[in-house]
């Protein structure tokens, strides 16, 4: 038997489908270049199967979440999972903020932050960086946007650089994305454990 | 094609200065960007939405975050669809109603959505792909705005 998961965890869920996902075996030549299937590598996760219904734009997606998430200079990597969980956090998009505030935490090797976050929310007591950046992801997440000039100046005197903002806006606007596939189009679960 | 060129820096008015350099360093993610745009806006196959019905769809999304300039941008290839681009429009005259509800709370009320949303749409016959389809043009534009929201502001004018 297994649950629905609604409070914010960093101990990652499974992802159900709400739609059926590709079968692999029935998968077309496009989505199984999107898929990235080979002899080797035939592991692919329900969550991209389901993504694989719109292969195209599968296939341009992933390669730009990679770029926003992982490219070197501007952010720190941490810094941008903390955009991508304020945006995760406002959409309540479970399963993304677990995956993100995990990563954060491993980063960071600390998990202060996302435990002052995932206990008191946007009222966490924060460094005035953190802060600076957790407000401005979380209000440019909402819809619509509400982040302001203040808040941009609030990042600049908190000592972003242009290049960090630019990785900011970057990673939580991706999240935008990505938690309006995987909160709507699935559920976190977890399995029950037997009484 | 430069990083100036792309729709998200174009739209946010970026010409030059300090965050047109930042941008440039990230170019390969505003060519990326226009890449996603185009895959979701005008696939090469479309399922059951068409390339003007989905350009409808992204101006009315647009409109509903505040962004007139994103919104003209897509509007003039949305054809006998642009009502739609009308936020007030309910779709029912085209017999969508259910698709540009969806539409909606996907890209504003997000944190709302529920299975019911989702069975909805599948009972009112969309098939699953298509249901993806429609996922991901609330999901790009919700991205593609945002990142023109920050760029506005980074250039020191409102979201």
């Amino acid at each position: 038997m297994s649950r629905v998961v609604r409070k914010f965890t960093r101990s990652v869920p499974q992802w159900q489908p709400r739609v059926t996902p590709v079968n692999l075996a029935e998968a077309t030549p496009e989505q199984l270049e999107a898929l990235q299937v080979t002899p080797s590598n035939t592991k692919v996760s329900d969550y991209v199967l389901t993504l694989a219904h719109d292969v195209e734009s599968l296939a341009v997606r992933s390669p730009l979440f990679n770029a926003i998430m992982y490219d070197p200079g501007g952010m720190s990597r941490a810094e941008r999972e903390l955009g991508a969980l304020a945006a995760s956090m406002v959409n309540r998009c479970i399963y993304c903020a677990a995956v993100h505030a995990d990563r954060h935490a491993k980063l960071e090797k600390d998990t202060a932050v996302t435990d002052a976050l995932f206990d008191k929310g946007g009222e966490a007591e924060l460094g005035p960086r953190n802060r600076a950046i957790f407000d401005f992801a979380r209000k440019l997440s909402e819809a619509p946007p509400e982040a302001t000039p203040e808040d941009m100046q609030m990042l600049r005197d908190a000592g972003l650089a242009e290049a960090e903002i630019l990785d900011l806006i970057l990673s939580s606007a991706l999240f935008g994305w990505a938690n309006r596939l995987m909160h709507v189009l699935g559920d976190p679960v977890r399995q029950e454990a037997e009484a | 094609m430069s990083a100036l060129e792309t729709t998200a820096l174009a739209v946010a008015g970026i010409t030059g200065g300090t965050v047109a350099e930042a941008a440039a360093d990230r170019a390969n993610i505003f060519e990326m960007t226009d890449a996603a745009e185009a895959a979701v806006l005008r696939p090469l196959y479309a399922g059951g939405f068409s390339h003007e019905l989905r350009a409808a769809l992204a101006a009315r999304v647009a409109r509903q975050a505040g962004d007139a300039a994103l919104a003209d941008h897509y509007l003039h290839a949305a054809g006998d669809m642009a009502a739609l681009a009308d936020p007030d429009e309910t779709g029912a005259a085209q017999g969508l109603a259910g698709v540009v509800a969806f539409c909606d709370k996907a890209a504003n009320a997000t944190k709302d959505i529920a299975p019911e949303d989702i069975s909805t749409l599948q009972d009112a016959g969309l098939s699953d792909a298509d249901i993806v389809r429609l996922c991901e043009l609330a999901a790009f534009l919700a991205y593609q705005l945002r990142v023109v929201a920050g760029l506005r502001l980074m250039r020191g004018g409102s979201a």
